[in-house]
């Protein structure tokens, strides 16, 4: 039998078939191994899933669309590196579900914001951001500072995270592969069981609101935005080690 | 002739492209209001007046949703289930779950916008639904595609018209995407939030490999499939080569999968994935030209209509967009290129040029073509017309040029450095730069959005002079039936 184009032409199942088969090959290819070869995430001390406070961070975050306007991928060039930091390594995001590297920079890259500003400055950029940055075209947030933070439901949160590979625990091994992996004091952050408990304990502590009283959603935003790029010490790595993962 | 059209309507389920014609050009004029509502919150800022639904954040992703779901999503509903009735020469296949596409498509829009814009969202770009939005479009996308292929099946005609691999290529890839990219573990069964289940660079890695695709499926072989039907419809002559619709299709089909990457050019994914995606983005040229030089050469022989025809003039002039952003794209894909573009607004500018130069304006070139025959009429006005084409050509070019200023401008000025190798501005200043591109780029919307107002007058007048007329006919037949009875 011979093929020609009109044997597909002809035939409806045929042509999905061939469809199908033309275009599932290339994100196989780009996919697939990201999840196989070695180092495509490096190997780097200090990368730890987010508190309960900063995942809540983190939701707002996504919730208001910062993505829209600030990246969180500073890359490998002099200037960004002047302007914002060491470039991002693919492990500080491995535990980012979605991922919010962006698109686009209407705003500044926030992958290193963490421990730039002072709470009290996010506080107040974030209620109004012309208030400091007379220039700036950004909304302001009012409601971040009015709205108690809902937490009720931060361990089903971390539950559902937990599914997806971050690794909280729940049971007394893997609050044990914890300690072992990330200390004791992180492993107690990370334990489902005491989630609320950790919740208010970080945000009064914190007090990144100025309002020690309240767990407010500016509570956990701060938060979030305060611990971003800061849990790699790059001053234990020489420049050459990340090169290598590249 | 009147007995063919009357044959027409009875042959064909005319209804309900109908319907979602009109949808897309209520989305469309949602989604494209919401556009230039953003770009002027951009430009001036006291404009999201604290209101949480409607800052750049939550807006932003119900523009995007709006106009590539709405309107671009709606269109080929409305065209995809005309043209395979018409090429196939037989009826829709299975009207109530062709119904059931339309208003789960309207739902799962309706309830996907009010929720970004009360802050429920994937975070994902372009795959912002949330997950029980995912799998009602899951649901509809499934009845969409039985619908599509039980029709094809019904054909008189021994062939599949290459409009239809086009349109079956579109609905088989966007099935694949928005599986693949929404997978995710919901917080709990009542709770709007999930998780996705890839993170960091996979998932950037699946989110680019969605939406590159999602514009090159959903926005571009799908329209492409519009464009092989009205294209020569309209011109009243053959498609130029056949063989090339051959190459082009299977290397567009191919080759759009891989070129996502490029997209993450210089970020934490790694160089072997970037650099592949670039490749196949340069190579990507030749198809996407093969379609254009296809639509375009096949006017040849009949250039005077452009003269005469200004339905052709938007079909031509979205085939030259598609052309020119086509070149654009495989351009902003070279790694050098693409360290002063990515992150700023030369990308919002091509990515527009793309949608309003080609989507749209195919878009509206077919419907204008569509609409009178949907409903066995005339166009109300085909001056109308030109000034629609005039109107959308403006606002086009003021936003292309805007954002080729605006993002050219900041990304030199972002990597540029003083005498002494600090750097020489700082962020706020580019912003600062910025202002006077994006006020022109939001007259740019304006333009664009008077142009497709001027769109939904021109077809409401139509549809009501089709009723007149209609009522009219029938008035005549009774008056005479009544005579012949007297």
């Amino acid at each position: 039998m011979k093929l020609t184009h009109e044997s597909i032409e002809i035939n409806a199942g045929l042509m999905i078939v061939l469809i199908m088969l033309a275009i599932s090959i290339g994100g196989l290819v780009e996919v697939v191994p990201l999840y196989y070869i070695p180092g495509t995430v490096e190997k780097v001390d200090g990368v730890r899933p987010y508190t309960p406070l900063e995942q809540r961070g983190r939701d707002i975050y996504v919730r208001e669309g910062c993505y829209t306007c600030h990246s969180q991928m500073i890359r490998p060039f002099r200037d960004e590196d002047m302007r914002y930091g060491h470039y991002s390594l693919a492990a500080e995001s491995q535990y980012d579900h979605p991922f919010q590297w962006g698109s686009k920079r209407t705003g500044p890259d926030l992958a290193r914001v963490g421990g730039k500003y002072s709470n009290a400055w996010h506080v107040q950029h974030l209620n109004n951001p012309r208030s400091v940055v007379p220039e700036s075209i950004m909304p302001n947030y009012p409601w971040l500072l009015k709205t108690e933070l809902e937490y009720s439901d931060v361990a089903a949160r971390m539950r559902a995270l937990k599914t997806v590979g971050v690794p909280y625990s729940e049971t007394d091994e893997e609050y044990q592969a914890n300690v072992d992996k990330f200390g004791k004091d992180v492993a107690d952050r990370l334990d489902i069981n005491n989630a609320e408990r950790n919740l208010i304990a970080q945000a009064e502590a914190g007090n990144y609101d100025g309002d020690p009283g309240r767990v407010t959603e500016m509570d956990a935003l701060v938060a979030y935005l305060q611990v971003l790029g800061t849990m790699v010490d790059f001053s234990k790595y020489d420049e050459g080690y990340f090169a290598e993962f590249r | 002739m009147a007995q063919g059209a009357v044959a027409a309507d009875a042959q064909y389920d005319y209804d309900i492209i109908k319907k979602f014609a009109i949808m897309a050009l209520v989305w469309g004029v949602l989604g494209m209001a919401a556009g230039t509502y953003i770009a002027a919150e951009l430009a001036f800022p006291f404009l999201n007046f604290d209101i949480a639904q409607i800052t750049f954040g939550r807006l932003r992703p119900g523009h995007t949703t709006m106009v590539i779901f709405g309107f671009g999503g709606n269109a080929l509903f409305a065209t995809s289930y005309y043209v395979v009735q018409r090429t196939s020469q037989a009826r829709l296949w299975g009207s109530g779950l062709a119904n059931f596409t339309f208003w789960g498509w309207q739902a799962a829009l309706v309830i996907g916008v009010l929720g970004y814009l009360n802050g429920i969202t994937d975070g994902k770009e372009y795959a912002e639904f949330p997950w029980y939005v995912d799998v009602l479009i899951a649901v509809v996308w499934v009845a969409y595609l039985v619908v599509y292929v039980q029709t094809l099946r019904r054909r008189s005609q021994p062939h599949i018209y290459v409009a239809n691999w086009f349109y079956l290529a579109f609905i088989l890839a966007t099935a694949i995407l928005h599986i693949f990219r929404n997978l995710a573990v919901p917080v709990g069964l009542f709770h709007p939030e999930s998780y996705s289940l890839y993170s960091g660079v996979q998932d950037a890695m699946v989110q680019w490999w969605y939406g590159h695709n999602a514009v090159g499926f959903f926005l571009t072989a799908a329209f492409l499939g519009m464009m092989y039907y009205f294209v020569p419809k309209q011109a009243g002559r053959p498609i130029y080569s056949y063989r090339l619709s051959i190459i082009h299709f299977w290397a567009l089909s191919f080759m759009y999968m891989w070129v996502g990457g490029h997209h993450l050019h210089w970020t934490a994914l790694p160089d072997w994935t970037s650099s592949l995606a670039a490749a196949f983005s340069i190579l990507l040229l030749m198809p996407s030209w093969g379609g254009m030089i296809n639509g375009i050469m096949t006017l040849s022989g009949a250039w005077d209509k452009l003269r005469t025809d200004p339905i052709m003039l938007f079909l031509i002039t979205a085939l030259s967009f598609y052309g020119m952003s086509t070149f654009e794209g495989p351009m902003m894909s070279l790694k050098s290129v693409n360290a002063l573009s990515h992150y700023t607004d030369w990308t919002v500018g091509h990515v527009h040029s793309g949608a309003l130069g080609w989507v749209a304006m195919i878009t509206f070139g077919s419907f204008y073509h569509l609409i009178p025959r949907l409903w066995e009429t005339r166009l109300w006005s085909t001056r109308l017309v030109y000034v629609h084409f005039w109107l959308a050509t403006i606002g086009i070019v003021l936003y292309i040029a805007a954002m080729w200023v605006s993002g050219i401008g900041q990304g030199l000025m972002l990597r540029a450095f003083d005498d002494y190798g600090n750097l020489a501005y700082t962020f706020i200043e580019t912003v600062q730069f910025m202002h006077w591109p994006l006020v022109v780029r939001m007259l740019g919307g304006v333009f664009f959005v008077s142009g497709i107002l001027t769109m939904c007058f021109n077809i409401a007048m139509t549809i009501r002079s089709a009723k007149l007329e209609q009522a009219a006919i029938e008035a005549k037949i009774a008056a005479k039936l009544a005579g012949a009875g007297a």
